[in-house]
């Protein structure tokens, strides 16, 4: 036919070969937001934000402690899981864990200085089994929130977590109960709390302690949530439109207070910190 | 009666061939007495042997027993005056968790439930008892009313969890359980809820920070389903018996763990085959322990709630 003459011919189209390039370990690392090959000292430097793309590459518990504090010390660092279920191969993960991460369990917790201010502050790791809440993560977020009722400081809690840890039953779902109650305890004294979401977060811990804060902060791009993008799919098959459950769209639903990028987000702690200090607050007279 | 269970098939055979003879019997003026007492014996054995060690797996399947009483059941049975208030004032009436006010042996209560729905129909509009985040707002807002005029909570949990998609994430799903855990931490009444069936995750938590966990012999009350432990860990859901078994669930486990307080015996057989003595069983839990927590003042009852929380987890 005549139009046959006039169709657009297709194309396909042909993503050159890259030639792989060969990266010798710890020196070179790939971005999961745009693919560039970043160095990783360079990385570092950058608090591990792709300078292209402004991709925020998980931090370790220990390496966000370091870019927030001026100093730290630690609260029950021996704290150590049981297998209370004998729940198979529970111990054999939390072995690996530890050995993986240098971890004892998947939240550090303690004190130190934000700029001066001082701090009770409590880091999830989700290298140590997905920073899930078992026993320990529950008891150790209880006594940091405790501690900071008892000696009024103000608590600051960076969260990320694929939920409640199944190996340990329902005592892991009675963790969201047990830190709750401690924040409900801690709210009555008047004190602050900023929890900040880091990607990911999600079930248990976005549903009770993470959810709590008198601000809530969450890092570009984190993603969270409380039922994970694959659960939704597998129980109901929906997917997810592109954007979904992003720090962006939960700010977008009225659900945390700000986004706020890593360079930026000790500042903005400061800040908050700062304005609730009490202190005189003498309004200036004429 | 909806399809039997498998493994109670062999008692309703033999039941229905009871009644069949009794019939027959009555039909033909034949004396069948003995026959059916002979009968009627070995069913009762059956029963013992059926019932009496039941599998984690098999306890699952009745506390999801279609037939089994829900929370408008005991609305009925137990209380008196029941009315049901609708919303959370903010978006919309989520069917999957229904609650009100009724008077218990007299008194006052704020009563609220996961429903399951027991027909198609009524399980579409309840969505299964899979609440969105409307659902728990409703129920905070009951509770904050309870708190107001000093009447008791009492919670019936019955849920598969939680509902996981788009629509709720969007509401807020976790901070609106979050806001029911930290809600009735605090709360200046006296709570108690009964895990009727299925005690489902975070969604069964959101009605269940109280003074005092109830729950029915055959109930269970889990971290995670067992189909989704199974398909987890093994990526095969048809392990879900063992995945039930590790869970370690079922009412006795909870016992252990220090956080079911009481198990409310069932009839032999489960829930379903006996509404009002179910009914009666658990009225009588809930008077005696209501009765305990009404007579501590208000900062005990706090103390003794928080205590409760604080001192589950197993750690070295």
């Amino acid at each position: 036919m005549l139009k046959d003459l006039f169709r657009k011919p297709k194309y396909v189209t042909v993503t050159p070969a890259v030639p792989k390039k060969e990266m010798p370990d710890g020196l070179w690392v790939k971005c999961s937001g745009c693919g560039e090959i970043l160095f990783n000292k360079e990385l570092e430097k950058n608090l591990k934000v792709c300078h292209k793309c402004g991709t925020h590459f998980r931090l370790s518990a220990w390496e966000r402690l370091q870019i927030t504090l001026d100093d730290f010390s630690e609260y029950d660092a021996d704290l150590t899981s049981c297998n209370p279920l004998e729940f198979p191969e529970y111990e054999a993960k939390l072995a690996r864990a530890r050995e993986e991460t240098g971890l004892q369990e998947g939240v550090v917790t303690g004190e130190g200085r934000v700029n001066g201010v001082s701090v009770a502050i409590g880091v999830l790791d989700s290298n140590f089994v997905m920073g899930s809440m078992g026993s320990v993560v529950g008891e150790k977020i209880c006594r940091l929130i405790e501690r900071a009722t008892e000696h009024k400081l103000p608590l600051i809690i960076f969260s990320t977590s694929g939920g409640a840890r199944m190996q340990e039953g329902i005592l892991s779902l009675m963790q969201m109960a047990k830190t709750s109650a401690a924040l409900a305890r801690f709210n009555e004294a008047g004190l602050l709390y900023i929890s900040v979401f880091t990607d990911p977060t999600f079930g248990g811990v976005t549903a009770s302690f993470a959810s709590l804060g008198d601000f809530i902060i969450a890092e570009p791009g984190a993603l969270i949530g409380f039922a994970g993008p694959r659960v939704i799919k597998e129980t109901i098959r929906q997917e997810l439109p592109p954007g979904a459950q992003t720090a962006e769209f939960n700010c977008e639903h009225g659900l945390i207070d700000l986004v706020v990028e890593r360079g930026q987000l000790k500042n903005t702690l400061t800040k908050l910190l700062k304005l609730h200090q009490r202190g005189d607050h003498t309004w200036p007279s004429h | 009666m909806a399809q039997p269970l498998e493994f109670e098939k062999p008692l309703v055979e033999l039941e229905s061939k009871i009644s069949e003879l009794r019939a027959f019997s009555e039909e033909k003026g034949l004396d069948l007495t003995e026959e059916i007492a002979t009968l009627e014996k070995k069913a009762e054995s059956l029963k013992q042997a059926i019932f009496g060690s039941l599998t984690p797996w098999q306890r699952t399947q009745i506390a999801r027993h279609p037939d089994r009483p829900n929370f408008y059941n005991y609305a009925q049975l137990m209380f008196e005056d029941f009315i049901e208030l609708h919303g959370d004032r903010a978006f919309a009436d989520d069917r999957a968790i229904a609650g009100g006010l009724a008077l218990f042996k007299g008194m006052p209560v704020t009563v609220i439930g996961n429903v399951k729905g027991k027909d198609t129909k009524e399980k579409i509009q309840r969505n299964f008892a899979y609440a969105h985040p409307e659902g728990y707002r409703k129920a905070m807002r009951l509770m904050k009313q309870a708190e107001k005029f000093g009447r008791p909570v009492i919670t019936f949990i019955d849920t598969p969890g939680a509902y996981s998609g788009l629509a709720a994430e969007e509401r807020g799903q976790a901070e609106a359980i979050a806001k029911n855990l930290i809600t009735m931490a605090a709360l200046k009444v006296p709570l108690i809820c009964v895990v009727i069936g299925e005690g489902g995750s975070g969604g069964a938590l959101a009605l269940g920070v109280t003074d005092k966990v109830l729950m029915f012999e055959h109930s269970f009350y889990s971290v995670i389903s067992p189909e989704s432990c199974a398909t987890i860990l093994w990526k095969d859901a048809s392990r879900v018996k063992d995945a039930a078994e590790f869970l370690k669930f079922t009412a006795p486990d909870l016992q252990r763990f220090g956080v079911c307080d009481r198990i409310v015996p069932e009839p032999l057989g489960g829930a379903q085959r006996d509404y009002a003595l179910t009914a009666r069983n658990l009225a009588e839990a809930l008077e005696e322990e209501l009765g305990k927590l009404l007579e501590l003042p208000p900062e005990e009852l706090l103390q003794r709630r928080y205590t409760k929380y604080r001192e589950i987890g197993v750690f070295a």
